[in-house]
């Protein structure tokens, strides 16, 4: 049994391979750039060795430093996760060259997989599915119709060298076949001079079901169920499941044994997925493997109770797989949902900055959490934007997605942009609920999935600031000056906490009287009442009889409330927000942190007092920079698109007397 | 521990009465001061509002940190004391937080009258000053006024309590390392151009603030010279080419951020600290206040029950209890500040006045601030108490107070009349503040005492011409006498005339206490040193 491991890599992964290999009894190395000094992977491993700056490049993908990182610790064996060096052969081959144990494939199982028209006729060769298609230069109309029979329909018609849509047709029968080759071929012929056409079959609004394989040393080869990841975006997944919702044991069965064949196939040892393309109509093709334990392996884990770490661990050790094929039970469901620093409004541009708060429902029942970031941490540009894996188990999919719904409630994170609410309207949405899966999902609900519009700010900003008021009178100690109550106490009238609050650029006067321990709010039949308790972030709150809670997070600049709807950030209006020191300055600055989105005139230009200079772009809001008198434009430090942070001059102008 | 017990029977009929009588009392008074922070009405708000400026009291709530209390000073200052309507005296005024420090704020409000200085603005501004420098609070002044109210200029202007005095004020607290910063955000003319110019610091509001010895008008009559008021004494003009001010600001809002800013770095000192304690509340309802001393002032109360209903976890350690007990004397707390309570409970007799200096001098010497309760119709009178000497005691009294150099605090909760005012701390005997219920009332005597004194006197000169009075003709005599005592002798009209620094709801009274001393622990408690005590 391997004694020691090296874990070639960070965040969540690391964390997760760490806390079997401990569980085991085994010894743990990690790694770290100097971003992750402080990172939670490193804190928690026996031992970790720094191998460079935060660039992957110049660290975790430096094989030469992990190898020599292993070295140095006397570690057995390398765990590479998944991503840097989890599928590069020339790692997996050093490894072995240094007589250290790479946690994965052999090297030829990697290199047979790494090109995938090269796996894609071995797979062939097995007998594994292929999504059928012509690729060949008989380019008789007769033939190709022939082919086009042989390969089915609806199928897709492309010019071989094309390209931009021109010269593609999708035919969907038989019938139709003739007319659209014809009008494709004239088509390629004026656009590419060339009117060679290949085609596929279409399949259209396809699914995304990867099978899990394990195989050992000893020819021991088991698949563990299936994972549906048909919700993507940019092509990567967000949202997956296991088992994968309306198959058909039959086609269960099916996919598993091609698996296990495919893994065969290129005598596969370790963790391997085969992921396919799933028709509706019940078909499936081999897509690709990949021979390392996958993101989403966690959701297998829950629905078999197996912990795949374990096995790889094992496997890497010798030894054979804990289960034979009919010792592996499916029970329940799960879910995973991927929280990323990502900004689900703006095309999923990865987000970076500070967490400044985080709780997660860590800790309920059926809800696992697979993270390497604690609150203060920051997520850099440097890696994967992921912040954590929410995983669900219950015993169907129906009660899994209900808690997935809530655990991402429980989610609340505050610091930067995540995806979290858009996971929310995902897994809510009818379409999923109703298991109408596909990889086009996200696309083909684009406006269904768009956030809230209807928020009731007045109200979300009255728990705001009560929430703010009672947390600062909590905060008090028992010895504060009077001063310090916070208690908003006028001369024979009424205490009234007036707090102004900016959203989506408006801002929202909200007025709270307290009278003692209870608040009041509105006028006449609008009037409420108030009791409020605070612990944390927690706003336990009677409305006019009604007990409900909330989430508060606050701090110096904003207010987040995470409601029903999302969260929603309130921003503490600041008459400086709005406003640019331009008497102070010379030049002009940006009021905040934020991004240009124009400049306007060019050096050399000169200006008028007033005239608009920079637009920019800061917390969803535009702001023009004007200039604050006559002059010249003598330099422009930024353009369109560069990140600008607070205080920095934009451009420098002259001033006119 | 000496925690107070309440005999109070809140289902009891007179019990119930005196709620109803001071709960309508306060009502009155919280309607008043609702129509007061009306300032100027809702024409003249208006028209300040479309100018792009805010109310006198948004500027402070904005000034304020978030949640701060406001303890107003003067809230009825010019009430009912000149014909125009003068809310206020047209200037806000009082303590609160700004950055974590307590500042007087001084913000005047142009809605009425133009913020022009009548003769009680004067006084309101001033007394403001009197506190701050008592306290060494940092002053905040709001200026937008007019200047000195002109029909009235020999009523502000030359003596020695008039505008001058505000300037000389702010010389000699600046001297002391009392921080004073003015925000300009409206006009500034003449005589108030050197509220800003003799400020430590000044912000002033961009096309609002102007600053200027004399206005574009009577540039134009002195000189020929067409100028506008921003050329004049704009914020450019001032933070640009004078220096007279030293933060541009762009508007109201914005000058008050920056006003929170330049508090930030005042580099304020720790206050005094005294033997602090957690604050707990009193075990009783502040509320049953009202049940227990009714306004009807002839009908005696235990005053332990007002300080059961006061002082910290109604904790009193009496001081000679058993001696002179129409004075209650003793230590407690409020806010978990020590205190000494000097609080009436009957008339003042020998006893009761050499406690009572016994005690403040116990206070002054362990420099623990003092609290007066005071309810008193005055000293003993008669031939017994002359030949015992009670005007040597009574003088005692009046000594300890006079020189006791610790924060006084004086609450006028019933009666104030007469020498019983002196020894109570009254006005003239500088207590740090001193508020009044609306129950309460002040004059040189009770009215039936002063009616009666005239009448005897008339009577005494008939009887000498051998004449008599009817019982009718006694009482025409007496009503108007009584009538104007109860009308001058009224809080309305006392702190209208600055008698005092505002009437308070009586369930608000620890509060403010609380407010008040943490205030005063400001400035350092000095040592007190006595004249000599007559024997």
């Amino acid at each position: 049994m391997i004694k020691s491991l090296l874990i070639a890599n960070r965040g969540e992964i690391a964390c997760r391979i760490i806390a079997t290999a401990k569980s085991m009894g085994i010894r743990t190395i990690a790694v770290y750039s100097d971003a992750d000094r402080n990172a939670r992977h490193v804190a928690l491993a026996d031992e970790a060795v720094h191998i460079g700056p935060a660039a992957s490049s110049e660290s975790y993908l430096r094989a030469d430093k992990i190898i020599d990182a292993a070295k140095q610790t006397a570690a057995e064996a390398i765990h590479p996760g998944y991503g840097f060096l989890s599928e590069n052969e020339e790692f997996a081959d050093l490894c072995q060259q240094n007589n250290v144990i790479f946690v994965g494939p052999p090297v030829s199982s990697i290199a047979a997989m790494g090109s995938k028209s090269a796996a894609k006729a071995i797979m062939q060769e097995a007998g594994v599915p292929l999504v059928p298609g012509y690729h060949g230069s008989e380019q008789e109309p007769a033939t190709l119709k022939a082919k086009a029979e042989e390969v089915g329909f609806p199928l897709l018609l492309k010019a071989a060298y094309g390209g931009g849509g021109k010269g593609m047709r999708v035919v969907e029968n038989i019938d139709e076949f003739d007319e659209a080759l014809a009008s494709a071929k004239r088509e390629a012929n004026s656009s590419f001079g060339n009117d060679k056409m290949l085609f596929e079959r279409f399949i259209r609004n396809p699914r995304h079901v990867e099978i899990q394989v394990f195989c050992d040393e000893h020819g021991n080869a088991v698949y563990l169920a299936e994972r549906d990841c048909s919700v993507q975006r940019r092509h990567q997944k967000v949202l997956e499941e296991a088992p994968a919702p309306a198959l058909t044991e039959t086609t269960r069965k099916a996919m598993g044994e091609a698996a296990v064949k495919a893994a065969q196939a290129i005598d596969y040892v370790g963790a391997g997925t085969v992921e396919f393309l799933y028709d509706q109509s019940g078909e499936f093709f081999f897509m690709e493997m990949n021979t390392r334990l996958q993101v989403e392996h966690p959701v297998t884990e829950m629905i078999t109770g197996q912990d795949l770490v374990e096995w790889q661990l094992l496997v890497a050790s010798g030894q054979p797989l804990p289960l034979v094929q009919n010792d592996i039970q499916v029970n329940g469901h799960a879910f995973e949902a991927r929280i990323y620093a990502e900004d689900p409004d703006n095309d999923f541009l990865p987000c970076t900055g500070q967490i400044r708060h985080l709780r997660t429902p860590e800790g309920e029942a059926g809800v696992r959490i697979d993270t390497g970031i604690t609150e203060g941490d920051e997520i850099s540009s440097f890696y994967d934007p992921m912040i954590a894996k929410l995983i669900v188990w219950d015993t169907d999919r129906e009660r899994a997605l209900l808690k997935l719904q809530r655990a991402l409630r429980q989610y609340r994170l505050t610091g930067l942009t995540t995806n979290i609410d858009f996971l929310h309207r995902l897994a809510s949405h009818p379409e999923f609920v109703q298991m109408n899966l596909t990889t086009e999902f996200i696309q083909q609900h684009e406006q269904s999935l768009m956030p809230a519009k209807d928020l009731d700010i007045q109200r979300i900003g009255t728990e705001a600031a009560l929430y703010d008021v009672v947390a600062r009178q909590n905060a008090l100690t028992d010895t504060a000056s009077p001063w310090q109550q916070a208690n908003a106490m006028r001369l024979n009238d009424a205490a009234v906490h007036q707090i102004e609050l900016q959203h989506q650029g408006e801002v929202h006067v909200v007025a709270v009287e307290q009278r003692g321990d209870q608040f009041i709010t509105g006028e006449g039949d609008n009037q409420c009442s108030w009791q409020v308790q605070v612990s944390d972030d927690q706003l336990t709150v009677i409305r006019n009889g009604y007990r409900y809670q909330r989430f508060v997070c606050a701090d110096d600049q904003e207010l987040t409330v995470f409601t029903e709807q999302g969260p929603v950030i309130l921003h503490r209006h600041k008459v400086t927000d709005t406003l640019v020191d331009e008497a102070a300055h010379g030049g002009l600055v940006a009021p905040m942190n934020g991004t240009i989105m124009e400049v306007l005139v060019n050096k050399g230009d000169a200006v008028e007092k007033d005239q608009p200079l920079v637009i920019m772009e800061a917390m969803k809001m535009e702001y023009t920079i004007r200039a604050g008198h006559n002059g010249e434009v003598t330099d422009i430090y930024f353009g369109a698109g560069d990140l600008v942070s607070d205080g920095d001059e934009l451009l420098a102008m002259t001033e006119e007397e | 521990m000496a925690i107070l017990t309440s005999k109070v029977n809140t289902r009891d009929e007179q019990f119930k009465t005196n709620q109803q009588a001071m709960q309508k009392v306060v009502n009155d008074l919280q309607e008043k001061v609702a129509q007061i922070k009306q300032g100027g009405g809702p024409k003249y708000q208006e028209r300040h509002l479309s100018r792009g400026k805010l109310l006198p009291r948004d500027r402070i709530n904005k000034l304020l940190d978030a949640g701060s209390p406001f303890l107003e000073v003067g809230q009825f200052a010019a009430w009912d004391c000149y014909e125009d309507y003068v809310p206020a005296a047209g200037v806000v005024a009082g303590i609160g937080q700004v950055e974590g420090v307590e500042c007087m704020i001084v913000a005047n409000d142009a809605t009425v009258k133009g913020g022009t200085y009548y003769p009680l603005t004067v006084k309101k501004h001033l007394r403001a000053q009197e506190i701050a420098e008592r306290c060494h609070l940092p002053c905040i002044y709001l200026v937008d006024s007019g200047g000195a109210n002109l029909p009235r200029q020999d009523e502000v202007f030359p003596d020695k309590d008039h505008f001058g005095r505000i300037f000389f004020n702010q010389a000699n607290m600046s001297a002391k390392g009392i921080p004073q910063i003015a925000v300009v955000m409206g006009l500034c003319t003449a005589g108030g151009a050197y509220v800003p110019a003799m400020a430590d610091e000044s912000v002033i509001v961009k096309e609002q603030g102007t600053i200027f010895l004399a206005g574009p008008p009577l540039v134009k009559a002195a000189t020929g010279e067409e100028v506008s008021a921003e050329e004049l004494g704009g914020a450019d003009v001032h933070t640009r080419i004078s220096g007279v001010a030293d933060h541009f600001a762009h508007n109201d809002e914005h000058a008050l951020a920056l006003a929170r800013r330049s508090v930030a770095r005042l580099n304020r000192p720790k206050p005094t600290e005294l033997d602090r304690v957690p604050s707990k509340p009193p075990r009783f309802d502040a509320k049953e206040i009202y049940g227990i001393v009714g306004t009807d002032l002839r009908k005696p109360y235990d005053v332990h029950e007002v300080i059961a209903r006061v002082v910290d976890d109604s904790d009193f350690d009496e001081f000679k209890a058993n001696y002179g007990n129409t004075l209650v004397t003793g230590f407690a707390r409020i806010h978990g500040y020590p205190v000494g309570i000097v609080a009436n409970n009957g008339i003042l007799f020998s006893e009761s006045a050499q406690k009572g200096a016994h005690f403040i001098e116990l206070c002054a010497q362990r420099k623990i601030p003092l609290v007066f309760l005071q309810n008193i119709t005055g000293f003993m009178v008669g031939k017994k108490y002359e030949a015992e000497g009670i005007a040597k005691h009574g003088a005692k009294m009046v000594m300890a107070v006079s020189c006791a150099n610790v924060p006084k605090f004086t609450v006028l909760i019933g009666g104030s009349y007469g020498a019983g005012n002196y020894g109570m701390c009254g006005r003239a005997y500088d207590p740090t503040m001193m508020f009044m219920w609306p129950n309460a009332r002040i004059s040189v005597m009770g009215g039936e005492q002063a009616a009666g004194v005239m009448a005897q006197v008339t009577k005494d000169n008939l009887a000498r011409k051998g004449e008599s009075m009817s019982e009718q003709q006694e009482q025409e005599l007496k009503k108007p006498i009584v009538d104007q005592y109860e009308q001058q002798g009224h809080p309305y009209y006392a702190s209208g005339r600055l008698w005092d620094d505002g009437i308070i709801d009586p369930a608000q009274t620890r509060e403010v206490l609380g407010l008040s001393i943490a205030a005063s622990l400001n400035a350092p408690i000095e040592d007190s040193r006595f004249g000599v005590f007559r024997m």
